[in-house]
């Protein structure tokens, strides 16, 4: 037992280490964990749930207002939706959304169309490979607790 | 007065009992809400939100609201960080207002938003390093 839960704590170890170097995650995602305690244990899981629900509302308002076929691009709906989700990204420390999104933003002041599509089609596949990063952290933390052991405090310095 | 009397009055006057720090945090944003209050909780205070500033002004209408703190986002629907700070302020509301900007924002709209009546101005995302030695210069302040 001893044996697996020393395997599970270094792959959890070098999974978050991973996410900061790949630049998946910045210093506010540290701030949101030193958050969490014993009184509100599910505390960044809560946070990043309600960042995932931002990113599914706000793209489907940024394709709608970027689909050409109902009328002329709403620029500024596009621009207002990419400032909440620069916002909300930076809250939680998603650096790669929050990188793409200042792009995304300057692409919506040119009014540059394709510029403005093609960020919305890689914040989608960042904020869904994000996600899918951080349920497996989740889940390696789950099977380190259930083997009955703790779960590393991991210094990404 | 004199010197005497203001000396006297300084002593007799009672020292504000260490209680829970009682602070409204306005904020559009669902996930600063979240993160303020749990901030706000770790430090030892309570709080309660709104979502915009006319909910903050709203809360304040009959007088009885009284919050040591008001975190005061900058940019919100409905009524502004700026506007409600100085609807607020009209109202005679004397609570410690911390007004909360982007880093995006520069220093004339942070100046702009100060002359609104806030106490102080910090830049999201807040954290407990930021906040806390700033609440309790402020208490200091405020308490005299």
């Amino acid at each position: 037992m001893d044996a697996l839960i020393s395997q599970l704590q270094r792959q959890f170890r070098d999974h978050t280490i991973s996410l900061y170097q790949q630049g998946f995650l910045d210093d506010q995602f540290t701030e949101l964990k030193k958050l969490q305690d014993d009184g509100s244990p599910d505390f960044v899981a809560e946070v990043l749930s309600l960042f995932f629900e931002d990113c599914v509302k706000l793209i489907s308002n940024m394709a709608r207002a970027l689909d050409q076929t109902t009328g002329a691009v709403d620029f500024s709906t596009v621009g207002a939706s990419v400032h909440q989700l620069k916002g909300s990204s930076s809250s939680v420390g998603a650096k790669r959304v929050k990188a793409l999104c200042v792009s995304f933003k300057d692409f919506c002041e040119a009014q540059n169309f394709e510029g403005c599509v093609r960020c919305l089609q890689q914040v989608d596949i960042e904020y869904k490979t994000l996600k899918s990063k951080l349920q497996d952290l989740f889940n390696l933390e789950k099977q380190i607790i259930q083997a009955g052991g703790i779960v590393p405090q991991v210094d990404i310095n | 007065m004199s010197k005497v009397e203001k000396k006297m009055s300084k002593q007799t006057k009672p020292k504000e009992t260490k209680k829970k720090l009682n602070v409204l945090i306005v904020d559009d944003d669902a996930i600063n809400r979240k993160l303020h209050a749990r901030i706000i909780n770790q430090i030892g205070g309570v709080s309660q939100t709104a979502e915009n500033g006319e909910e903050a002004v709203i809360l304040h209408r009959d007088g009885n609201a009284s919050f040591d703190l008001i975190l005061m986002d900058k940019e919100m629907p409905k009524r502004d960080g700026a506007s409600a700070t100085k609807k607020l302020r009209a109202m005679k509301v004397t609570s410690m207002i911390i007004g909360v900007t982007t880093l995006a924002d520069n220093e004339e709209e942070r100046a702009a938003f100060m002359e609104a009546g806030l106490n102080h101005c910090l830049a999201k995302p807040l954290s407990k390093e930021n906040l806390l030695p700033l609440i309790n210069h402020l208490l200091d302040a405020y308490n005299g």
